[in-house]
């Protein structure tokens, strides 16, 4: 490239640079910054043409005011002027303004396309260049498809320099990362890879970047490439470090080169061709010998690109896994890495080992490792390190040191940093689960884990414990002993508290013959813990103690005192206050037979995939490098493992799939239980089984086994208690919230780390009532406490919402009710918007929700006979006055919940209307003020198609459409 | 209370640096430097609160004095402070510059010492202060014990800010009456908001202990002995001056406010030498020293005339100075014609700005000028958003109308009476933010 020579540099420029650079304050700098601009304005504003030297010097100056983040709005056109200049040092500048500065201005980028056009097409390599970089600069849309057909032409023309041809490569990647849709695969690609074979190593390593990037794309296409690229991965691995002389880049040969090539080749499984096969694994031993040898320079260049090197080949073992010797050498290579005294290597070979591990052939080969790698957790300095060391470690566990590696990372978390260790935690649960030979083990281990960092621990981990202990009838007796003496510590923490209450509940009688632990013993020891506990937790004391009722008739006195003081029968919590009260009637009235039937054991759970390892896998993430890689290594222990683990790696795979396992109570599926408790097709809730909140229609016979967690339902079918239903409700996530009330009226509707608001509602006719709740989740107090309602536009109008007003302030913990009137005038389209506005710790929190208030709460259903049907649907035909859709079912097509909707929703559903019992018909009247609009509505499933077809019919067209829109949503 | 004070240079680097209070700590002096004086936008709060720490800032030509606290305290009397603290320290070492300040360090200190007492301001008086803060060298330090103890007594007795015993052959007094009148009109000349703020500065050369009683226009005093029926003076304040209303005042502390408050009247023993005796504001009747007439006509899209008229709306005999009118110019600005027929007149590029400058301006006169601004077209279409016309200029009354009725000084001990002292009066008007929308 032409040198800029020192005649050329610009004067004026640098005086102005150094001015600027000169001036005491912001304001001096903008003064002269305006003085400039002043300067150049009227200088492009002079009659005179100005001579190129001029216009670079006033293009560059205004380029250099807008990188000092000044808005430029002018100089543009004299920018592209010099797009066409024949001398380098202009062109050049004008490719820069163009590229830093260019928006996508119409006028302008025909001109600037078609200078870069005129630039491409010539002879001139540095002119090409410079237009290729500009392109690939700019990579803007317009950009690429300017001229997506043309970068690729250049780059396998016969007779394009090596240097353009670089460029050419290197713009097309970007452009294909920009646009992909827009660089069509055409002839050009097979051309495209012979590059590879090219005699100009820049061209080479430019091309295999391209290459590596299409191979993602489009495998099929760059097959070919992977004999190219393996036999110029040996001609560089074989050659002297002379050999290549610019590309050695401290005695290693083309480190650039080789690690893209080894990179493409990971695009691709092993060769099939026999001779290419050999060719490779000679390379990668090659490489492999090459990092035993002594180093040839003291340089820690030359030790970074050969690792360099070293650790793509690794990579490329690890995923073609069929050459048992290279990774076991590999794996021993690795090794030493593991005491090297530079950090990065250390971090990177704890990286590679733990894919390592996950192979089935190396495997063993890193278990030798596994004392330094504990030396490692235990004596490492970088942080970042010892969470790989954590992870290497979780990899390499299988059944013959589990016991070792769960007992060294429980002795590590006493220390660990705090970002770890809930990591760590799930990792050791996880392990302890899965390795567990001896359940009691595994129950001294997790009680170890809660006692070491119990507030790492997640609730997923103690219902865990509970699930497996309930199903497992060996270990019962010894986790009740377990957390019994656990519990005797004088502190301990509040999750161990937990899984005693629950724990002694259900299994107290397995450990109540021995006098060190009698009945009466066991209640003291729970109930000392008590007062200690936050609210949660002493609900499901109280649950403990009713179980005990149960199973020790000798305590029920003690007990019934308890539950009868004012300090629960008076708590100002209302959860507290109505558990002790339900409880203290049920031990009063109920027989010992129906006390026994209530308060039976808990049944076992159904076998489901460990909430753990779903928890762990939504915590890595994206941020993790290797997302598939737990998988693989799941997969992988099948064939290694034995034959029980293999549920729990099925289960693995499953754990991917959406299902929101924060859906605790199911709030959001409407699907909800008619008859009883769907077990396992609620994909991810955990102990308890899903009772919505409509459970109040329960027949109260029905035997339902209560535990001390699953009775927060067990609360909410005794009459009049709805708000508990909203206390511990969690929210659902899947759904929109405004759909999920189009077919009910209570609910959560909007929750965040402060506040929870809950939702009750009732309509009749045109006239509706809405209970707002909002639970302050804090443990400080609301102050300045606004709810308000707007409606917004036309929606005004047609509706009328009144909000009484509330107190400013809400306590912590506590529950605030407004009351919402509304009246609903004419038809609507919108909902209101409820804004809610507090002071919370001195910031002021703003929340907009929708409220779900929609047409169909003001239906009434209206029942009529098939005839009457038949006969106002055809009186609806006019083609205005129906709507149809026609949608794919976005949930299963069970009739009877279908059945539920479509009440839910407001109408009347007629039975034995339609000719064809599959379809469903139904009748209602919507009140407005101003008019009553009569619907009728039918619903038609395809199950094989899982379609649906809805078709409503009403007097006005524009509540057809509305409650159409609303109804196709639900299904 | 102020928990610490700041000196910055125009680059952040800490000059001064005085801690009063624990709260604050050593990381206090560079979060100020880098979320104040570096950040990036342009317009400064004053007050920014940093990880509940409060900073107020005043800035002098390119010094930052910063007051720095953790308690919410009363802003308005931090920033009171701060500008005593310049005002004290300019009168020292004069002009407040970094060059001033590295080399009088010592003594800014010393008056940190002194006027701030555990982040308390104290005695901010210079008079007082310069009593037993001296910018001698070693050899001043050596007062006697008698010296001493009588500085101690004065400055803690009741009237801190005069010592006994001055004494002046002659007995002079200088009353400076200082307004900045502020307006801004709409272009068809209509008076959008203005309001004048004004300030009484004396200069007492006067010995003893003397008693003095201001006296001015002020519409509640005049009206009162209007009432009061007091014949004379009533007739004259009717036939002669109109009087003024006074929307708020501030006074030096040595008035005594108990008989303003009771008979509205200003009296006051004065300190010795500088010192301002009152501050106030008006907002009605305000006489509007120059009327600026903006005319402005786009001429295509490249091209844009403007015509601005100014005239003086004062007595034919009085001379209004320094008259400086500033006429925003478009940022795509190319090239600026200027004809005028008196004064002269510069485009000002790095100021985006015509700036026409006239010496000296008689009342009851009109002057023009005339610009042709030429416009690079430019590609973005944002408007030009027309910011205003603003003028600056010195003249020799009071805008708001205040007039000085009497300053009588009572020496009862020494032996002058009011006819002895020689007084001075003075009025300048000056421009604040006078502008006029075009």
């Amino acid at each position: 490239m032409p040198a800029v020579s020192k005649g050329d540099g610009m004067r004026g420029l640098a005086v102005f640079i150094s001015d600027i650079r000169n001036c005491k304050s912001k304001e001096a700098e903008i003064k002269r910054i305006n003085k400039e601009l002043a300067n150049i304005r009227s200088k492009f504003k002079g009659d005179k043409a100005l001579d190129g030297y001029s216009k670079k010097k006033y293009v560059c100056k205004l380029l250099f005011i807008f990188l000092l983040g000044h808005d430029i709005d002018f100089g543009h056109m004299e920018a592209v002027n010099l797009l066409s200049s024949n001398k380098y040092t202009e062109k050049q500048i004008g490719y820069l303004f163009i590229s830093v500065l260019v928006n996508s201005n119409s006028d302008l980028i025909s001109l600037i396309n078609n200078a870069i056009k005129n630039d491409l097409s010539s002879r001139n390599p540095t002119f090409m260049n410079l237009a290729l970089h500009c392109i690939a600069n700019v990579g803007s849309r317009e950009m690429a498809e300017a001229f997506a057909a043309e970068v690729p032409r250049i780059l396998v023309a016969g007779d394009t320099m090596d240097s353009v041809k670089q460029s050419a490569a290197l713009c097309l990647l970007r452009l294909n990362r920009t646009s992909p849709d827009l660089v069509l695969m055409g002839e050009w690609t097979t051309r495209v890879v012979h590059l590879l074979n090219d005699q100009h190593l820049g061209v080479v390593t430019a091309a295999t970047s391209l290459i590596t990037t299409l191979a993602q794309k489009s495998p099929e296409d760059f097959k070919t490439s992977v004999s190219l690229a393996v036999a110029r991965l040996s001609r560089i691995v074989s050659s002297a470090s002379t050999d290549l002389q610019d590309y050695t880049y401290y005695f290693v040969a083309a480190p650039w080169l080789s690690v893209k090539l080894l990179r493409l080749l990971q695009c691709y499984p092993p060769p099939e061709d026999g001779a290419i096969r050999g060719r490779l694994t000679e390379c990668l031993e090659t490489i492999l010998n090459k990092a035993q040898e002594p180093p040839k320079s003291k340089k820690v260049q030359h030790s970074n690109a050969k690792n360099a090197v070293l650790f793509e080949a690794i990579s490329l073992i690890i995923h073609h896994d069929s050459e048992p010797t290279l990774l076991v050498r590999a794996c021993n290579q690795l090794g030493q890495f593991l005491q090297h005294r530079e950090t990065n290597l250390r971090y990177l070979a704890l990286e590679s080992m733990c894919t390592l591990a996950s192979s089935e052939f190396s495997h063993e080969a890193v278990k030798t490792h596994i004392e330094t790698v504990i030396n490692a957790l235990k004596s490492e300095r970088d942080v970042s390190v010892r969470q790989r060391a954590v992870d290497l470690l979780y990899a390499m566990c299988d059944r013959s040191n589990a016991k070792q590696i769960v007992a060294e990372m429980l002795s590590y978390l006493e220390t660990a940093d705090y970002s770890i260790r809930e990591e760590i935690v799930l990792k050791v649960a996880i392990l302890a689960e899965k390795y567990a030979v001896d359940y009691t083990w595994y129950v001294d281990t997790i009680l170890n884990l809660i006692r070491f960092a119990g507030d790492y621990v997640s609730d997923e981990v103690w219902y865990r414990v509970i699930q497996i202990v309930i199903n497992r009838d060996e270990v019962q007796g010894y986790a009740a002993k377990t957390v019994f003496e656990a519990l005797q510590a004088p502190a301990c923490h509040e999750n161990l508290v937990k899984v005693g209450g629950y724990i002694l509940g259900e299994f107290g009688n397995l450990i109540a013959g021995d006098s060190r632990s009698s009945p009466l013993i066991q209640f003291d020891l729970l109930h000392s813990k008590f007062h200690l506990c936050s609210v949660p937790t002493r609900a499901l004391l109280l649950s403990a103690y009713i179980k005990f009722i149960n199973l020790f008739p000798e305590v029920k006195g003690t007990i019934q005192e308890v539950l009868r003081s004012d300090s629960q029968l008076r708590n100002a919590d209302v959860e507290l206050q109505q558990r002790a009260v339900e409880y203290l009637r049920l031990s009063c009235i109920a027989s010992t037979d129906i006390l026994a039937t209530v308060l039976e054991e808990m049944p076992p759970f159904p076998e489901r995939e460990s909430s753990i390892l779903a928890k762990l896998k939504r915590k890595k993430g994206p941020g993790n490098l290797h997302p598939d890689l737990d998988e693989n290594r799941k997969e992988r222990s099948v064939n290694g493992g034995t034959a029980d683990h293999s549920s729990t790696t099925t289960n693995a795979k499953v754990a991917t799939s959406p299902t929101p396992s924060t859906d605790l109570l199911g709030l959001g599926s409407t699907i909800a239980t008619q008859n009883s408790a769907p077990p396992a097709s609620k994909g991810a809730s955990l102990l308890v089984d899903v009772f919505s909140e409509n459970i109040s229609a329960f027949p109260v016979e029905t035997p339902v086994a209560v535990g001390p967690v699953a009775d927060e339902n067990f609360s909410s079918f005794l009459p009049n208690t709805p708000q508990v239903a909203y206390a511990n409700a969690t929210l659902p996530t899947a759904e929109e919230p405004e759909d999920k009330f189009v077919c009910k009226n209570n609910g959560v509707l909007y929750e965040n780390q402060l506040l929870q608001i809950g939702l009750k509602s009732e309509f009749r006719q045109n006239l509706g009532r809405m209970y707002v709740f909002f639970g302050n989740k804090t443990s400080t107090q609301f102050m300045n406490f606004a709810a308000s309602v707007v409606c917004q536009d036309t929606l005004q109008a047609q509706l009328n919402v009144h909000a009484k007003p509330a107190d400013p302030t809400v306590d912590g913990g506590a529950q605030l009710q407004q009351i919402l009137n509304i009246e609903c005038v004419s038809d609507f389209v919108d909902a209101p918007v409820l804004n809610i506005q507090f002071r919370y710790g001195g910031t002021l929190q703003n929340i907009a929700v929708k409220l779900p208030i929609t047409l169909n709460k003001f239906f009434q259903p209206t029942e009529m006979t098939s005839q009457d049907f038949f006969q106002r649907w055809k009186q609806l035909g006019a083609p205005q006055q129906e709507v149809q859709n026609i949608f794919k079912a976005k949930h299963s097509m069970d009739t009877e919940v279908t059945k539920a909707k479509i009440m839910g929703f407001g109408a009347a559903l007629l039975d034995g209307v339609d000719p064809n019992p599959s379809n469903f018909v139904g009748a209602g009247v919507i009140h407005t003020k101003t008019t009553q609009v009569g619907c009728l509505l039918r619903l038609e499933p395809n199950i094989q198609a899982q379609m649906y077809r809805l078709t409503l019919r009403t007097s006005r067209d524009t509540v057809s459409q509305r409650l159409c829109d609303l109804l196709s949503e639900q299904f | 209370m102020i928990g610490g004070l700041f000196i910055y240079n125009h680059k952040g680097e800490v000059l001064i640096s005085r801690v009063y209070r624990d709260d604050i700590g050593r990381n206090a002096v560079d979060a100020f430097r880098v979320n104040v004086i570096h950040a990036r936008q342009q317009v400064r709060s004053p007050v920014t609160n940093i990880a509940r720490t409060s900073f107020f800032h005043v800035k002098r030509s390119n010094i930052w004095l910063a007051a720095v606290t953790k308690q919410n305290v009363n802003a308005a009397m931090v920033f009171e402070f701060l500008y005593k603290m310049c005002d004290v320290m300019a009168s020292y070492f004069g002009k407040i510059s970094e060059e001033n300040i590295k080399n009088n360090f010592v003594l800014i200190y010393e008056l940190l010492d002194e006027i701030l007492d555990f982040g308390y301001p104290q005695n901010s008086e210079t008079g007082a202060l310069k009593t037993f803060i001296t910018q001698q060298g070693i050899k001043g330090q050596f007062q006697t014990k008698e010296e001493q103890s009588q500085i101690t007594s004065q400055v803690t007795g009741q009237i801190g800010w005069r010592r006994e015993g001055i004494k002046y052959r002659r007995n002079e007094l200088f009353l400076d009456v200082l307004e900045s009148v502020n307006l801004l009109m709409s272009p068809q000349g209509q008076v959008l908001s203005a309001h004048v703020s004004g300030r009484v500065v004396m200069k007492s050369y006067l010995s003893g202990m003397p008693e003095c009683k201001f006296g001015m226009n002020d519409k509640i005093v005049i009206d009162k002995a209007g009432k009061g029926g007091v014949t004379n003076e009533a007739g004259k304040s009717t036939s002669g001056k109109q009087s003024i209303a006074i929307d708020d005042c501030t006074f030096n502390q040595c008035v005594r406010l108990s008989k303003f408050d009771s008979e509205r009247s200003i009296s006051f023993i004065p300190p010795d030498g500088d010192y301002e005796l009152m501050r106030y504001r008006t907002t009605k009747d305000i006489i509007l020293p120059f009327r600026v007439i903006p005319l402005v006509r786009e001429v295509g899209r490249t091209k844009l005339e403007v015509k601005v008229v100014i005239k003086s709306n004062f007595k034919p005999s009085l001379l209004a100075q320094k008259i400086e009118v500033r006429i925003p110019t478009p940022l795509n600005t190319s090239g600026v014609q200027v004809i005028c027929m008196k004064g002269k007149a510069k485009y000002k590029a790095s100021e985006n700005a015509i700036v026409w400058k006239i010496k000296r301006m008689a009342g009851m006169k009109e002057s023009q000028i005339s610009a042709e601004i030429e416009l690079l077209p430019t590609n973005d279409k944002k408007k030009w958003a027309r910011p205003p016309i603003s003028m600056n200029f010195e003249v020799p009354f009071a805008p708001s109308g205040l007039k000085v009725r009497y300053l009588k000084v009572f020496e009862s001990k020494l032996n002058y009476s009011d006819h002895d002292v020689v007084k001075w009066v003075r009025y300048i008007g000056r421009s604040g933010i006078y502008e006029t929308r075009c």
